[in-house]
């Protein structure tokens, strides 16, 4: 059984006494330590700044040209925090409650309301650092309403919430890179982590300029590398979004937790044809005005605007009174499948829904919503080249986000000792499944306000044996990651590399997306070692090793995506349960609602690796429900 | 959406390292969906190469939804191609016609060094922002976030700077390959908010006296970066900018 090291005590006290209770590291002796950061979003710049201010020597890489491109940058819509700033009745408890309901009862309880509490300090945090949040005409900070809650507790910048925040972030970290504290490394990608004596001692990562491969050694390893969306080829991730840093940490003996709660977003731009390389996100913000709506008539060919008000069927209003429009995104998603599946969808696929502003309009008037949404109506019209002021956009969801992630404890570090993961990257604040506006939040929670505190702990209350990268375990390490890139540029077969992401990422989406079942996801389990046996035997990766290769690169991320999509839908097969995203066709209730199996699933999932043809081992870690009641979810 | 396909003919800059001098180099593409982006197409123009034996273009790429700032070529001449407000990820095809030819280079400044193909160096603006594009301040001594209020023209025309993606297109749109809508961008953001006042002239002074060192041409208010600008980050900026700058002598 797994051990979540939760501090004992009232839930509200534990984050202080266990603060208290955390070995401190004094001034002087900070500095005699080097920590490794991986990754520059929100969690990783956020952490990497915030450990270079307490004078920590901190090496931190990322995979683009600038850390400010982490993707990070691409979440819209906005940040929660319990401000209770417009009166309406949030608390710490509150979004506490809604973020552990949110997630269908499959969080750590301890660890989602320490992010509540931290959270009004993040929004403190970026105002002082110059975050240009939206304000109203008294000048003070304004919220709007997300997915999952009935109160308005989202702090936002017009549609680029993620952008502004991480900018934050990355000033800070550019702030500690200009006094030496920080050694930022950039095009630089994580190829294996180092292990020495049982701990995480440092990293290989290749050069993307050069190629060549590069080693360095640390007190302790930070991940924060984002998640896995990408294992589905098509989603809002960005290209270069993978899961190989995580992988690699799997493969050297840390947990992996829960891969097959993955969230599908339900308000995406819909797919226009093969060569489509993307999914681009409509923000949730759009669902605060936004109406959602199919034809009463199946198969209907008219125009939106050639359909009278008696028959458009406002599904989520007539099925989710209380929440409308505004329900939890798995909820939302599911939805649009269903009407899909009774034949109601719109456009020329027919797999779309529409989400329509004209009653918004009428309501404030066009130069409001422009204001609020001006940004992401555009980019709507530009890709679709349709006006959504004039006509009803057009969305279907999307994976969009990955709940599961790399097994940690309450001070975020891994079964592998010295070993931290942060933000999106862990497993550990969202359950079943993510509330709107809450990633930004654990991502800033974890680098600003929890790392600096639990990697202290570790640090002051670990004895240490002198490691450098001239260590046998660095050489080796160094030597495999060589090595399988020489193999992947050797095979010179005929396919090319995103012939089979493609592959992979339709069998996914088709047996392990939004809706899950046995004989499914037994066929996936099946096929995908035939892709992954083919891939290495057929695929062909030009170039070579010891230059800029756009083609290793991606070649690299395939083959672990190959090797993990295996496990997500070893997870999702374990799990019969439906709950959040993972929705399994045999477990609903009796209006077609995900219907949890507390008895048998109140549990964490964590995968040690095996071998890669080996079944992982699965390790539980019991979720313990003391301040909430479990009930089934309802947002009607 | 209505799908058409069309074939264009495109001439690409091919440089295999910093090194080498570099080279157009003329392919055809064919059936390129009108509904793709720019970035679709020069993928399918990749699976070609790669099908026949032959290096791929690289180019750069991430969000694919034109906030991350990555990608950026000049496009016919034009950073980021024809359309106004508009990154390369976000051009699409429908713009084009069927036998277009399009040439395809990379960012071109001293200060931008080409890595390969049309992959360009961008480090300098890193370092710009190090030299004082933020508040200096550290986590944890933060007031509440409602402290300061921030009248709502000032938070907004702060937000209008901040939107600056840090593509360079404005660099590689300028005659003198300046730097300065960049530049102005985020001493603007940071010199309109209270937060960002007190060091507002020193930040200004650092800034610019490390994009001189960067080999950054100096303005002269030509505007092209204004034009090419995918955020259409305003010229005013500018003005906001040499004011800032202008103080820092004063108070020298």
């Amino acid at each position: 059984m797994l051990d979540g090291k939760i501090p004992s005590g009232p839930i509200a006290q534990k984050w202080d006494n266990h603060k208290m209770d955390l070995k401190l590291v004094n001034p002087a002796n900070k500095r005699k330590f080097t920590i490794i950061v991986v990754g520059t979003g929100l969690a990783g710049g956020s952490a990497a700044a915030s450990l270079a201010e307490l004078g920590y020597n901190v090496l931190n890489f990322c995979i683009q040209d600038s850390p400010r491109r982490a993707h990070s940058i691409a979440a819209q819509g906005g940040i929660n925090a319990a401000k209770n700033y417009p009166n309406d009745g949030d608390s710490i408890h509150r979004l506490f409650y809604d973020t552990v309901k949110g997630g269908d009862y499959r969080a750590r309880e301890a660890n989602v309301y320490r992010l509540a509490q931290v959270s009004n300090n993040i929004i403190d945090q970026c105002v002082a650092q110059g975050v240009p949040f939206a304000r109203e005409y008294g000048g003070y900070l304004d919220n709007r309403s997300f997915g999952g809650a009935q109160v308005s507790r989202t702090f936002y910048a017009r549609g680029q919430t993620g952008q502004q925040l991480l900018l934050g972030a990355y000033s800070s970290l550019m702030r500690q890179v200009n006094t030496g504290k920080v050694k930022l490394f950039t095009r630089r990608e994580m190829l294996d982590l180092v292990v020495v004596g049982g701990k995480a001692r440092g990293i290989i990562v290749r050069n993307l300029v050069s190629g060549e491969l590069e080693r360095y050694s640390a007190d302790a390893v930070v991940i924060a590398t984002g998640g896995y969306g990408n294992v589905y080829y098509l989603s809002t991730n960005a290209k270069a979004c993978n899961v190989t840093a995580a992988w690699r940490a799997y493969k050297k003996g840390a947990f992996f937790a829960n891969p097959c709660f993955t969230q599908i977003h339900p308000t995406c731009i819909p797919v226009h044809g093969e060569s489509q390389s993307k999914l681009t996100l409509m923000s949730e913000s759009l669902r605060n005005d936004g109406r959602v709506w199919v034809p009463k008539a199946k198969d209907d060919k008219r125009k939106a605007s050639e359909i009278p008000e008696n028959e458009r069927d406002y599904y989520l209003e007539r099925k989710y009174p209380s929440f409308g429009n505004l329900v939890p995104r798995d909820v939302a998603s599911r939805n649009s499948k269903e009407q899909c599946d009774l034949g109601k969808g719109v456009g020329e696929t027919k797999l779309a829904v529409y989400l329509d502003f004209a009653d918004a309009i009428k309501r404030v008037g066009e130069n409001v919503i422009r204001e609020k949404y001006g940004n992401l109506f555009q980019m709507y019209e530009k890709i679709t080249a349709s006006n959504p002021y004039k006509e009803s956009m057009m969305i279907y969801p999307a994976i969009h986000y990955t709940m599961g992630g790399l097994w940690v404890d309450y001070n975020l570090m891994s079964n592998l000792e010295g070993l931290f993961v942060l933000g999106e990257a862990n497993f550990s604040d969202h359950g079943a499944n993510r509330l709107g506006a809450s990633a930004l939040m654990q991502g800033l929670a974890d680098g600003y306000f929890v790392i600096p505190y639990t990697i202290g702990g570790y640090l002051a209350g670990t004895k240490f044996d002198k490691v450098d990268t001239e260590n046998d375990a660095f050489k080796e390490a160094e030597s495999q990651a060589g090595e399988r890139a020489k193999k992947l540029l050797s095979v010179n077969g005929k396919r090319t590399v995103d012939s089979f992401h493609k592959e992979l990422g339709l069998l996914l989406w088709d047996k392990c997306g939004m809706a899950r079942n046995e004989k499914g996801l037994l066929e996936a389990k099946k096929r995908i070692p035939e892709i992954r046996a083919e891939f290495w035997e057929n695929v062909k990766v030009t170039g070579n090793a010891n230059e800029l290769n756009q083609d290793l690169e991606k070649a690299g991320r395939v083959a672990d995506f190959l090797e993990f999509a295996e496990v997500l839908v070893h997870d999702a097969l374990i799990r019969t349960e439906s709950c959040g995203g993972h929705f399994r066709e045999e477990s609903q209730t009796a209006e077609n609602e995900a219907k949890r199996d507390d008895e048998n699933f109140s549990h964490v999932s964590a995968w040690e690796f095996k071998g890669t043809e080996a079944t992982p081992v699965l390790h539980k870690e019991p979720l313990v429900f003391e301040n909430v009641k479990l009930t089934q979810r309802s947002y009607k | 959406m209505s799908t058409k396909k069309i074939d264009l003919t495109v001439k690409i800059w091919r440089q295999k390292n910093s090194n080498d001098k570099g080279r157009l180099e003329t392919y055809t593409v064919k059936e390129v969906s009108t509904d793709s982006s720019f970035l679709e197409m020069l993928d399918l123009v990749n699976e070609n190469l790669i099908l026949e034996g032959k290096e791929p273009v690289a180019f750069d790429h991430d969000c694919r939804e034109g906030i991350c700032g990555m990608c950026g070529s000049v496009v016919n001449g034009e950073a980021h191609g024809p359309e106004a407000g508009t990154t390369l990820c976000q051009l699409h095809m429908r713009h084009f016609k069927n036998g277009e030819t399009l040439v395809i280079e990379p960012w071109r400044a001293k200060a931008f060094p080409v890595l390969r193909d049309l992959v360009v160096d961008r480090s300098a603006f890193d370092r710009i922002i190090s030299a004082g594009g933020y508040v200096s301040m550290n986590v944890g001594g933060a007031p509440d976030g409602n402290a300061i209020p921030v009248p709502k023209k000032t938070a907004d025309l702060s937000m209008d700077a901040a939107s600056c993606i840090g593509c360079g297109a404005c660099v590689a749109a300028c005659p003198n390959a300046s730097a300065m809508l960049f530049v102005s961008a985020k001493v603007s953001q940071l010199a309109l908010l209270p937060q960002g006042k007190a060091e507002g002239s020193a930040r200004a002074k650092n800034m610019v006296e490390k994009m001189d060192e960067e080999g950054f041409g100096n303005c002269t208010n030509i505007g092209e970066c204004e034009a090419a600008c995918p955020k259409e980050i305003n010229l005013t900026n500018i003005a906001r900018l040499n004011r800032e700058f202008f103080k820092s002598t004063l108070s020298e």
